[in-house]
């Protein structure tokens, strides 16, 4: 103690004793004190990465320019209303030079080309992360609460979505996972809510099963049960892995609930038993077994309904559902019924009433009865089902939310039957029971979570989808759009979705083509599908004969296109009744019938116009006028176009064929007035009977 | 002294660990799966059957698998064969290493890296002597050439790609002067952005060529127009090296 003592006053008298030596040695310790943070930033890493981008741009041609544009220190991107405080750039120092293009290194990489500079957005808004960190490892990979690891490539286009709530041509990915978000029903077990405050809607069509006995039999429903994708490989409907046991009972109590509606084949055959309308077994026309394909390529049901090849390939359209074994699953009588009149066992399918005739009726029906698999479902016999059986059924039906998709009788649909998922692109990773072994980010979660939902433990209701694995991936960026941060974000920044209108046109012909189902391929006024063109200025493009006998025969304008318009035996009042509310109503007001060129010209006007289409606008390397030597295959026909479209749209169109329909792939060509007016003359002489133009 | 050293040997050390873990998960993986699969056949060479040649965004996984198929001397498949799928860093296989199926044939799901560009994949199996390789090319498209793609398919592929399938039939043939195939590198490597640019949005009367190629100037913006070129780019093989621009030297 003593001696300790002893020691620290002759160290104290060493050090302090002189007073010149004490003002030295307390300068000394102030010159470290001061000299602790330079040296850690010196060292630190955002300052290594500076160092080695300035050694690897030192010897590039461009190397004085690219150096004068470099500035050392932290770099920081501030954008309080984006809620952005980036510093990634502070090692990413290359973002914006150009010659770094084919520099793979990273932090050194030039940024690919896109719409929103840096400067303007920031990082994290797209990428995820930490910006204000100044570590890789904080930035890049942090767990720790509130943050999150950035978003890996794979999904990145999940930061475009946090903004663009519409469908952008850049970002395939996002747009598929939000269709398939609306078309598997995922959105309507999980609510999921944009940040304008609109819902995700479901744009699938599941099958109301009220009526389900008279379509099939229990043991198919047993056996589809079991294992969808066994009948059909493309069905959206999930697998919930059922027992033999589970399957049996939901397949008894849906039987045994299931009410015969007005119209179904059961009423019909008690009611109309000497009637020899179709859909009586007893008065069934004579079928036509070597018709029955071409009929059902005529009818181009291809291009709703798909069909399993030889080659084991599905092809066809995915709006109906696919009928590779349609064969093994309706009652003969009810798909009479159904090819008769589909509206009558559902009234809101997109299906058209095709108007057959009898005779086709049992062709088709005949031809897609034989569209079956002997081995499916053979081994499927059931005992009678006991009430307790029904009972449980039931139960299971109401535990499994079957009616959150399908309308059953005895059973509610169920509200808010699975998490919200607004958000569950930042759960908070803390709130998430990862797996062991998983890696711990929302993606990987979301990921495992559509692949193996039933891996989360046993009591996780969420069936097994069919996905494959880039399906996944679209769904994942998709659900990883959905983020906190994206309702934070300033109006004027976010693009809103663009909805469906519920445009429905009055009257008879509103019934009419509803009947048709004319919105399940067609486009009008902001509603229905993409498959065929856009209505909503047909009144004020064609000509109304030619519209009359388009609906009555749909020859095709397009001859490379496999899904064609089918026809639908319309009668004539009906037909008339069609057309004129088609040229009446579907004007548009920037095609002007007054001011536009007339439909007959002279001559010369029709000859100058022959020459502008062939040689200045090079028209035919799109389009065919004489069959003989034009070849262009692309756009319509228009050997007959002269019968075929009003001289005012001609006239529109060629002047600016995106302003009457956006999108379409015809260029402007910046046509002068004269030439259009030219051009529209030789067009309007085509007449196609009257031979070519103005050839001679 | 001290302050000076700590930071250096934790940097070091983190190095050192870092390096570790790298090691470690480069042996781990190959390791489990050369243990686990056993090869019953060697085979003489190997083929691509199909997957190869595609064009795939950044970071996501390809639209098919890539299939090759190990042969004996005299082109007959083989079973059983030891096939390991190798990449530059970024690209992943799903599985990496595999046996030959009874059609002697592997199949992977190929994820492109995180980098636009051309990744240079191999494949390959033991072999009777040595072992023997197959070179396979795959392109990743970022997000302006990824637009682009999207542009040329709607509006350029129908005349400019000769190839016809069934959904699409083709307008190459019906042409009088025939364009050129974004893939023809020869013609298109001699053209400039600017010539590009101008063609594209005056039609082939811009640079003297057929009024043909229609002018897409009113119909497409200049961003997609450059979104146009830059795919055109990414498709270029040999590829693209504008004038000009001076590269790095190792």
């Amino acid at each position: 103690m003593q001696f300790i003592r002893k020691y620290l006053s002759s160290a104290w008298h060493t050090l302090f004793g002189d007073p010149v030596r004490a003002f030295g040695i307390v300068s000394l310790v102030l010159l470290l004190a001061l000299a602790v943070t330079p040296t850690k930033e010196h060292f630190s890493e955002w300052h290594g990465y500076q160092r080695n981008y300035l050694s690897l741009i030192r010897d590039r041609g461009d190397a004085v320019s690219m150096r004068r544009r470099f500035e050392p220190g932290i770099h920081q991107i501030w954008m309080p209303a984006l809620g952005v405080v980036d510093r990634c750039t502070t090692c990413h120092v290359g973002l914006n030079e150009a010659s770094l293009a084919d520099e793979h290194q990273q932090p050194f990489r030039k940024h690919p080309a896109i719409p929103h500079p840096v400067e303007g957005f920031g990082c994290v808004i797209c990428h995820g992360g930490q910006g204000a960190a100044t570590t890789v490892s904080e930035a890049h990979f942090s767990e720790r609460d509130g943050e999150a690891p950035i978003l890996p490539t794979r999904y990145i286009e999940a930061g475009c979505g946090q903004c663009h709530q519409n469908e952008m041509a850049g970002t395939p990915q996002l747009n598929l996972g939000r269709t398939m978000l609306t078309r598997y029903g995922c959105v309507r077990c999980h609510s999921i809510t944009r940040p304008d405050g609109s819902k995700l809607m479901p744009t699938d069509h599941p099958p109301s099963l009220i009526h389900i006995a008279d379509k099939t039999s229990r043991e198919w429903i047993y056996s589809w049960l079991k294992d969808p994708q066994a009948y059909a490989a493309t069905t959206t409907m999930p697998n919930y892995k059922l027992s033999d046991q589970d399957a049996s009972d939901i397949s008894a109590y849906l039987v045994s609930s299931s009410k015969p509606q007005p119209g179904d084949t059961a009423a019909v055959d008690v009611k109309t038993a000497s009637a020899g309308k179709a859909g009586n077994p007893a008065a069934k026309p004579a079928a036509n077994p070597a018709d029955g394909a071409s009929l059902y390529g005529q009818s181009y049901c291809s291009s709703c309904h798909a069909v399993q090849n030889a080659a084991g390939n599905v092809v066809g359209g995915n709006v109906g559902p696919e009928l590779t074994r349609i064969g093994n699953k309706v009652k003969p009588e009810w798909l009479n019924a159904w090819l008769n009149n589909p509206r009558i066992y559902d009234v809101t399918t997109p299906m058209p009433h095709y108007r057959f005739t009898p005779q086709q009726i049992a062709t088709l029906s005949d031809y897609l009865h034989s569209k079956s698999d002997a081995d499916y479902g053979a081994n499927v016999q059931l005992a009678a089902a006991t009430p307790q059986q029904i009972a449980r059924g039931r139960r299971l039906i109401i535990d499994g939310g079957c009616a959150a998709c399908h309308e059953i009788n005895g059973v509610q649909t169920p509200q808010n039957f699975a998490p919200d998922l607004s958000n569950i692109g930042s759960k908070p990773l803390a709130q998430i029971a990862f797996l062991p072994g998983m890696q711990h980010t929302v993606s990987t979660y979301i990921v495992s979570k559509i692949r193996q939902p039933r891996a989360f433990g046993g009591a996780v209701k969420m069936p097994q989808f069919a996905l494959s694995n880039a399906q996944t991936d679209a769904l994942t960026t998709a659900l990883l759009a959905q983020t906190a941060r994206s309702r934070t974000i300033p109006d004027t920044l976010r693009v809103a979705a663009t909805a469906d209108t519920n445009y429905q046109p009055a009257g008879h012909a509103g019934k009419l083509m509803t009947e048709l189902a004319c919105f399940s391929c067609h486009r009008i006024n902001g509603r229905g599908g993409d498959m065929a063109p856009d209505l909503t200025y047909e009144g004020s493009s064609v000509q109304r004969q030619w519209l009359t006998d388009f609906l009555k025969n749909p020859n095709t304008l397009r001859p490379s296109l496999i899904r064609r318009m089918p026809r639908f035996n319309l009668s004539d009042s009906d037909n008339k009744e069609l057309t004129d509310y088609m040229l009446a109503v579907y004007q548009t007001p920037t095609v002007d019938p007054d001011t536009a060129p007339s439909a007959t010209n002279p001559a010369q006007v029709v000859e100058q116009g022959r020459q502008l289409f062939y040689s200045k606008f090079a028209c035919q390397s799109c389009h065919i006028v004489d069959t003989k030597t034009d070849k262009g295959y692309i756009g319509p026909t228009l050997t007959h176009v002269g019968s075929r479209l009003t001289p005012a749209w001609t006239y529109a169109w060629l002047k600016d064929p995106q302003a009457l329909r956006p999108g379409t792939t015809e260029p402007n060509q910046k046509m002068s007035d004269d030439d259009a007016r030219a051009v529209t003359a030789f067009l309007m002489s085509l007449k196609g009977t009257a031979g070519i133009g103005a050839k001679q | 002294m001290m302050k000076r050293v700590t930071p250096r040997t934790l940097r070091s050390s983190a190095c050192l660990a870092l390096l570790a873990v790298v090691v470690l998960a480069g042996c781990k993986h190959p390791g489990q799966s050369t243990t686990a699969l056993k090869p019953t056949a060697t085979g003489a060479a190997i083929v691509e059957t199909s997957g190869g040649h595609q064009l795939g965004s950044t970071g996501t996984e390809l639209k098919d698998p890539l299939i090759v198929q190990v042969n004996d001397e005299q082109g007959t498949a083989v079973a059983g064969a030891l096939v390991e799928f190798q990449s530059p860093a970024g690209v992943t296989f799903e599985p990496a290493t595999m046996l030959t199926d009874a059609s002697g044939q592997a199949t992977t799901a190929v994820t492109l890296g995180s980098i636009a560009g051309r990744y240079q994949l191999a494949a390959s199996t033991a072999g009777k002597s040595k072992p023997v390789a197959l070179d396979i090319v795959e392109t990743a498209l970022g997000y302006q050439q990824r637009v682009g793609s999207i542009l040329a398919d709607k509006y350029c592929t129908r005349c400019h790609d000769p190839e016809s399938s069934a959904e699409r039939v083709s307008n190459y043939d019906n042409l009088e002067t025939k364009p050129h195939p974004f893939t023809d590198s020869n013609t298109l490597n001699k053209m400039t952005d600017a010539d590009l640019t101008a063609i594209i949005q005056y039609g082939g009367p811009a640079l003297h060529r057929s009024a043909l190629m229609p002018p897409y100037g009113k119909t497409l913006t200049l961003a997609e127009v450059r979104a146009l070129i830059a795919y055109t780019r990414a498709l270029a093989d040999p590829p693209y090296q504008p004038a000009g621009t001076v590269y790095a030297h190792k």
